[in-house]
């Protein structure tokens, strides 16, 4: 067992560590946590073994070192795979199967900002569908390609638990409701400019 | 200067999302123009969501409502004189006088709004960390007779007696037991879990602490979905505050006894809400279903005897330990004991959550409460349960809310979720997307759900199409009955619920001319 004080509030359970490495916002809260529209610096080998060694002595750390990478990172990179198994000693294969079975785990950097719309059913009753439908003509992309200019990635979600106030999606970590064509227009003018 | 006011706005995600921030900002930057001394306190939300942003402020009569509340509205409320609960269309007078809000009864959620969520202070003050003082005082199994003369079943869809779990755990002979908290809270019209992870979450710790004492673990884990990043930090910072203030950590409150608790983030697998799934991800793999038995309350978190249960299970045991089983029992009806909070959401005027007894109406929800659609078009389903709950229509809205009604009925009440479509909903559609929902989502592990779903979206689509529509309809329905009998767990096994209902209930609109498309298309 690690220290469970630190196991108990961040998953890092390192804190020099989570010091150390370059989080959205400063926070290192967010170490375990999917980081979209965190931060994509370029590979470094170095400092990924070192977010892999945080989480060392940690029971069932893959996930959290995987959230940890790709918010750093911005997705989990090849070069990642060997490392993972090496400390976790799995074979590449297991990473691998691992990385590819969530959908949250990217293989490819992502744009600036990550946006998921949900279109689960509650969010279809009120339309959905259509916002969809206007999301894609607007930015000129479909679900998981990014746009020309770099700005967003769309994705798919199934549920932010904000039902009551359909149709939702989350720009990066930001939950908007009542989404309209008009609001979405100008939620994206918003973070263009 | 005159004298200091409290005013609530929530901090809850549902709230942030239509600008509760922006209008906590413009109040304090208004009462600063305006010298006047306010506190603005960020609370959990009252479960009014259509209100949202729902502004309170503390009078002596008591907290006075405000909302929907735009931030450039601000100025307009201070001039009404909003901080002495003064008259202004957005008023809706005492919070708790509102009809909504008037004829619940919360148990569960007693404290989810009127409280500062990360007040530990606050917490005690409204009876928080009482259940957890009283199971150190029992043996375990007596705590385990507690939550079981109770009645509590489990609240995540199964309805298995949270007891009865807990015993089977506290028997089991072995060096390490886990409790695990299953928030992964997927079903589309459920936020319950979400609200009162953000708006109480002392009361999870609390009761998973509880349950821990009750089995003998020293370790817990809540798997929280990735896609509620707010509920994953409003944990964080309370776990932090509860081991500061010795309520997690190595010396329970001055006890012998210890437990330390770890938020794990989900990943984006709807699979993974199945409570094997969850298991095999907290250790790092894929989220493959296993196969039962053995049960995971004899081997289940790395081999080791654990209790899962959903957070609404965990957050209605303070209550039960604090107030006494036959307190809780003495609510519901039949073999559905206690309160259930239910969830109003989709095509709704007055959507949020409503925690009531077991026994109420669906008509009573949609209508009475609900208020009818937000279109103002006429209900034509509702979906109960989550993506794989069945679609009921509108002669079937007397059935009372109980696990056994809605079985006979080929329903279930889930996780309390009720999802309003108005009469554009094209049901044909809705059974493709139940396909398709399981296609995206299956672990993959069996067969009928693997291949069935995606063969089920192919038969749909030919049966939108007219393409031989009555073979393709046996043919459905055949898939179905491979799919509800021969799947390893609930994910491939009630996916047919939705689509049978469907088809069931609306024929119609298996059966439109080809090139007619649906009305609702789109």
């Amino acid at each position: 067992m690690t220290d469970p004080r630190h196991s108990g509030t961040e998953a890092g359970g390192n804190a020099p560590l989570s010091a150390s490495i370059p989080m959205a916002g400063g926070s290192s809260r967010l170490l375990d946590a999917p980081l979209a529209g965190g931060s994509s610096r370029p590979w470094d080998a170095a400092l990924a073994q070192q977010i892999i060694d945080g989480f060392a002595g940690q029971r069932g750390a893959l996930l959290p070192m995987l959230h940890a990478l790709q918010g750093c990172f911005g997705c989990i990179d090849d070069a990642a795979l060997p490392l993972l198994a090496r400390s976790l000693n799995l074979s590449r294969a297991d990473v691998h199967g691992v990385v590819t079975f969530y959908h949250d785990f990217r293989r490819s950097r992502p744009g600036r900002h990550i946006l998921k719309v949900c279109r689960a059913e509650a969010c279809q009753a009120m339309g959905a569908d259509a916002l969809i439908a206007h999301i894609k003509d607007h930015l000129s992309v479909d679900f998981h390609e990014t746009t020309a200019d770099g700005a967003f990635s769309l994705e798919a979600v199934y549920c932010l638990g904000n039902c009551a106030l359909s149709p939702a999606l989350i720009l990066d970590e930001k939950l908007v409701g009542r989404v309209t064509p008009a609001r979405f227009d100008a939620l994206v003018a918003g973070v263009r400019s | 200067m005159t004298e200091m006011i409290t005013v609530y706005v929530p901090c809850d995600a549902a709230a942030l999302s239509v600008g509760a921030d922006e209008v906590a900002a413009a109040i304090v930057a208004e009462a600063a123009r305006r010298h006047q001394a306010v506190t603005v306190v960020r609370n959990g939300s009252r479960g009014m969501l259509w209100l949202e942003p729902l502004v309170e402020v503390a009078t002596a009569q008591g907290r006075v409502a405000y909302g929907p509340v735009a931030p450039e509205q601000v100025p307009e409320l201070f001039e009404a004189g909003f901080l002495t609960g003064g008259a202004h269309p957005l008023g809706h007078g005492l919070t708790e006088q509102i009809p909504f809000f008037h004829h619940q009864q919360r148990l569960t959620f007693a404290r989810c709004g009127l409280t500062d969520p990360l007040s530990v202070e606050d917490y005690r003050a409204h009876g928080g960390f009482a259940g957890l003082e009283r199971a150190l005082t029992m043996a375990p199994a007596d705590i385990c007779t507690e939550v079981a003369d109770s009645g509590l079943r489990g609240r995540g869809g199964a309805g298995f007696p949270t007891g009865i779990k807990w015993r089977t755990v506290l028997d089991a002979k072995a060096d390490e037991k886990f409790i695990c908290c299953n928030a992964d809270e997927g079903d589309s019209g459920t936020f319950a879990d979400r609200m009162i992870m953000e708006g109480d979450p002392f009361c999870l710790i609390e009761g998973m602490t509880i349950a821990a004492l009750a089995v003998g673990a020293t370790q817990g884990y809540i798997y929280v979905r990735s896609e509620y990043p707010h509920a994953i930090a409003t944990l964080r910072r309370a776990i932090d505050l509860a081991y500061e203030q010795n309520w997690l950590g190595a010396a329970l409150h001055g006890s012998g006894h210890r437990f330390d608790l770890e938020v794990r983030t989900g990943a984006g697998a709807y699979i993974c809400g199945e409570e094997t799934a969850m298991l095999e991800s907290i250790e790092g793999k894929r989220g493959m279903v296993r196969a039962k038995p053995p049960l995971p309350a004899l081997e289940g978190l790395f081999g080791k005897p654990t209790v899962v249960n959903n957070v609404l299970s965990l957050c209605s045991v303070p209550v039960i330990m604090a107030k006494g089983a036959a307190f809780y029992r003495d609510f519901g009806v039949g073999r559905s004991r206690g309160t259930q909070p239910f969830q109003l959401g989709g095509n709704i005027r007055h959507g949020g959550l409503f925690e009531t007894a077991f026994g109420i109406t669906l008509h009573d929800l949609v209508y009475r409460f609900g208020g009818g659609t937000a279109s103002g078009r006429p209900v034509r389903a509702v979906q109960v349960g989550g993506p794989l709950g069945a679609y009921l229509p509108e002669h079937l809205f007397h059935l009372p809310k109980d696990y056994e009604a809605f079985a006979a009925e080929e329903a279930m009440v889930g996780h309390g979720g009720i999802v309003v479509f108005d009469d554009s909903v094209d049901m044909a559609k809705q059974a493709r997307f139940a396909m398709e929902f399981c296609a995206i989502e299956s672990c993959g592990k069996c067969t009928p759900c693997r291949i069935g779903s995606t063969r089920g979206v192919e038969v749909i689509d030919r049966i939108i199409a007219g393409d031989r529509r009555d073979e393709n309809l046996t043919l459905l329905e055949d898939l179905c009955m491979v799919m509800t009998e021969g799947s390893l767990c609930a994910m491939g096994g009630l996916t047919p619920l939705p689509v049978r209902s469907a088809l069931k209930h609306f024929p119609e609109d298996f059966d439109r001319p080809a090139s007619a498309p649906a009305q609702a298309a789109e």
